[in-house]
């Protein structure tokens, strides 16, 4: 049975890993989180884009949700937001896209095209 | 539709953290043959006019679209059972529902990842105080959010592995009350 008191050992390593930084930098990754997005499966492309960011240690990006962007439709829905305003909107994803989505875009900087609404919603 | 519970949960739970609720209370209770679910906010609550509504999948309060399909469909997944469904709110105070489900019912949903949901739950909004009780059979785990802050003593709630240390003492949890109490989970 776990206890609360593990939560101490836990807090000394991520008390280490933490860094000083504003966030104003940061490119986000906003996950659509309503009803539609849910049923869709949301949840394992929000789960992906977390795990992945913390395993690659990538320190520039905070992943986020919103509600129901009116495209039900295209769900689950993921906004790829740079420092500059500038949005990458990918349709239809999965885990197994966000996966890719995370080495190519995130690390590489280069858009995943066969995901982005453009390519999908013909 | 929404595949069990536990995403039923976390789709009811956005609802309270967009009423700006700073207090999540997600209570699930077995006795009887009945599960029943209860979510307890302190968000900006209903007016008695659109609490009149709110059971209609033609109401929203979003101005994306015009339909609201979250509340209907738990009435759907706890009425298909022959369990009931209320919701009672006051504007100012918040918002409390009330689902039941008849576990033994074909219809009733499994109850899904818990750990997942209130996980997500975290992620999505670190600063509300999430109150997570299960009960069966006189036993009780509970989940307190602010317990949880006072151990971590500043670190943050929302790290990836303090997030999945969460999920894994839910999901504990879920397997120490209703283990054998609701079918599905052993």
């Amino acid at each position: 049975m776990k206890s609360l008191e593990e939560l101490r050992a836990l807090k000394a390593k991520v008390k280490n890993d933490m860094t000083l930084r504003d966030g104003a930098d940061d490119t986000r990754v906003v996950v659509g989180m309503a009803t539609c997005g849910i049923a869709a499966g949301a949840r394992p492309v929000m789960n992906t884009f977390v795990e992945e960011v913390s395993k690659r240690n990538i320190k520039n990006v905070q992943v986020t949700m919103t509600g129901c962007m009116g495209l039900c439709r295209l769900e689950p829905i993921v906004e790829i937001i740079d420092k500059d305003g500038n949005k990458v909107t990918y349709v239809k994803m999965n885990a197994e896209k966000a996966a890719r989505v995370v080495a190519e875009h995130l690390v590489n900087g280069h858009v995943v095209n066969e995901f982005t609404i453009g390519a999908v919603a013909q | 539709m929404l595949r069990d519970i536990s995403l039923h949960i976390h789709d009811l739970a956005e609802n309270s953290i967009s009423a700006g609720a700073t207090l999540l209370k997600i209570s699930l209770e077995a006795a009887g043959g009945i599960l029943t679910l209860r979510i307890d906010d302190d968000g900006k609550g209903m007016s008695p006019e659109m609490l009149s509504r709110v059971e209609d999948p033609f109401t929203t309060s979003r101005t994306e679209r015009k339909v609201g399909m979250g509340i209907p469909f738990f009435k759907l997944a706890c009425e298909q059972t022959g369990g009931d469904f209320k919701i009672e709110s006051e504007l100012g105070r918040g918002t409390s529902l009330r689902g039941s489900f008849v576990i033994d019912n074909i219809d009733r949903l499994p109850l899904g990842d818990m750990g997942e949901t209130v996980g997500m739950l975290i992620y999505e909004c670190p600063e509300m105080h999430y109150i997570v009780t299960f009960r069966a059979n006189g036993s009780e785990f509970v989940l307190d959010t602010d317990e949880v802050k006072e151990q971590l003593d500043g670190a943050p709630i929302n790290d990836f592995e303090i997030v999945q240390w969460i999920k894994e003492y839910i999901n504990e949890g879920v397997s120490n009350i209703f283990g054998g109490v609701l079918d599905e989970i052993t």
